[in-house]
């Protein structure tokens, strides 16, 4: 049992140290942690508000991934919609509800 | 105990994903280019003679714009784009009869602030400048009619912010429908003049100048505009109930 | 590499969409499924050493990666805006009629109406 536990981090180990000497392999590494991170942020948050944030920031960083994988084109469109359009489009639904709701 | 049936549901699909998807796809980034379908729209001609086209130096192709995604949206998919405006034709008349049907009418009011005022009589001529330029230059350089037109309807969002009493008319009503009918029409001509509905008819030049690709240019500004206004309509009935 | 962060990704939208209790949060993890499948297609399409897909002074001659899947998700990024306007129209009309994003409470709401 101690050593299937020995084993799986050795192996844990030497995938870190793959990762870290390949520059390419580390950019992924450390822009799709951080989606992963933003994006279960966005799910168990207290307000809405701040899930929309995070939200937005998931699009930007996909949009570096975009980059990455050589596609100019979705990397501009995805940019331009996903952090202005979809911000201010659930932005103003949300003040809507929240002025009916005081009475 | 939703948590529990959820992180069940997940973990399901997931091991389903990872253990009978992953192993059947190719290896990420390997070179298996005769199993793509795609070296008679790189080659710009789809009658089985492949001379290389070069920048600057190929002229008279079956579709001769620079830019290979545009000429497969606009010249090859044609009517799968004429579908995707039809699309979002169909979200903005539902957002438009929603918000009319509203009973409690609230306006949304901010407060007018000097600072954001000259900023944006600094920077708006500028915002307008570089959404033109995306979508005039659709097959030369990255970018296109959407995500220039969205530039231009963020514009307006500034104008919307800054200033109280800013409204957006009818005009832009009006500029959506003629370029939304624009696209069918320049359709309809193709049809007229070579037999095939959204066929290419214009010369094509050399690859690479700015009078080239035929019809590619004019239908891409179509998009533009049409785009530009519907979001900016879009954005307007959400602000004012 | 790219495709486990995809899968994830969409994993964690459907987590959101099962679990939450608010309308507006399962709009959001829609969304968020949105953006997984477009990087995945996107990744299916990546050719090792290979630039964009433009001719210019710096690719005179045709050395690209995959065009199609990037003219796939230019019309589905488009699309799934639209969506996301729809959807949170619909969402202000249902809070002005039974006073709350719930559905729960909704449900009680409904059955007192009739």
């Amino acid at each position: 049992m101690m050593e299937l536990l020995m084993y799986k981090l050795s192996e844990l180990w030497y995938w870190l140290k793959d990762v870290v000497t390949d520059s390419v392999k580390l950019f992924y590494f450390l822009v799709g942690g951080l989606m992963i991170v933003f994006s279960i942020f966005a799910v168990e948050a207290k307000k809405t508000v701040d899930a929309l944030i995070a939200l937005s920031a998931v699009s930007l960083l996909s949009v570096l991934i975009f980059i990455m994988l050589r596609a100019p084109d979705v990397a501009i469109t995805e940019a331009a919609v996903g952090s202005g359009l979809a911000s201010a489009v659930m932005l103003f639904a949300l003040w809507k509800t929240k002025v009916g709701e005081k009475k | 105990m939703r948590r529990i049936w959820a992180l069940l549901i997940v973990w399901i699909f997931l091991s389903f994903l990872i253990n009978n998807v992953l192993p059947i796809l190719p290896e990420f980034g390997k070179f298996d280019f005769f199993m793509r379908a795609i070296f008679d729209i790189i080659h710009k001609s789809t009658k089985d003679n492949y001379e290389p086209v070069e920048f600057k130096k190929s002229a008279n192709r079956e579709d001769g714009s620079a830019n290979v995604v545009t000429s497969i949206v606009v010249n090859y998919r044609s009517f799968d784009t004429l579908g995707e405006v039809t699309v979002l034709f169909t979200a903005a008349l539902g957002v438009g009869i929603l918000s009319a049907s509203l009973k409690r009418k609230s306006f949304l009011e901010f407060d007018e602030h000097f600072v954001l005022k000259i900023a944006t009589g600094i920077i708006l001529p500028l915002i307008l400048l570089f959404g033109a330029y995306i979508f005039i230059h659709g097959h030369l350089t990255p970018g296109g009619g959407f995500p220039g037109g969205t530039v231009i309807a963020l514009g307006m969002l500034l104008l919307m912010l800054s200033d109280k009493q800013f409204k957006v008319t009818d005009v832009a009503k009006h500029t959506e429908q003629v370029a939304g009918s624009g696209y069918v029409v320049v359709g309809l001509l193709g049809m007229a003049l070579s037999g095939v509905f959204l066929m290419n008819f214009l010369p094509t030049g050399v690859v690479g100048n700015l009078f080239s690709a035929g019809v590619v240019p004019i239908v891409y500004v179509l998009i533009g505009f049409k785009v530009g206004a519907e979001l900016s309509s879009i954005i307007s009935e959400m602000k004012e109930g | 590499m790219v495709y486990n962060i995809a899968f994830i990704i969409m994993g964690i939208g459907i987590y959101g969409i099962v679990s939450q209790k608010n309308l507006f949060k399962q709009l959001i993890s829609l969304s968020l499924i949105d953006t997984g499948v477009n990087i995945f297609i996107i990744g299916l399409g990546y050719l090792e050493g290979m630039e964009a897909p433009i001719y210019s002074a710096i690719t005179p001659v045709a050395k690209f990666v995959d065009p199609l899947p990037q003219a796939l998700v230019l019309t589905a990024i488009v699309i799934g805006v639209g969506t996301l306007a729809l959807g949170a129209m619909l969402l202000v009309h249902i809070s002005e009629q039974y006073g709350s994003v719930d559905p729960d409470e909704i449900r009680v709401a409904k059955e007192v109406i009739e």
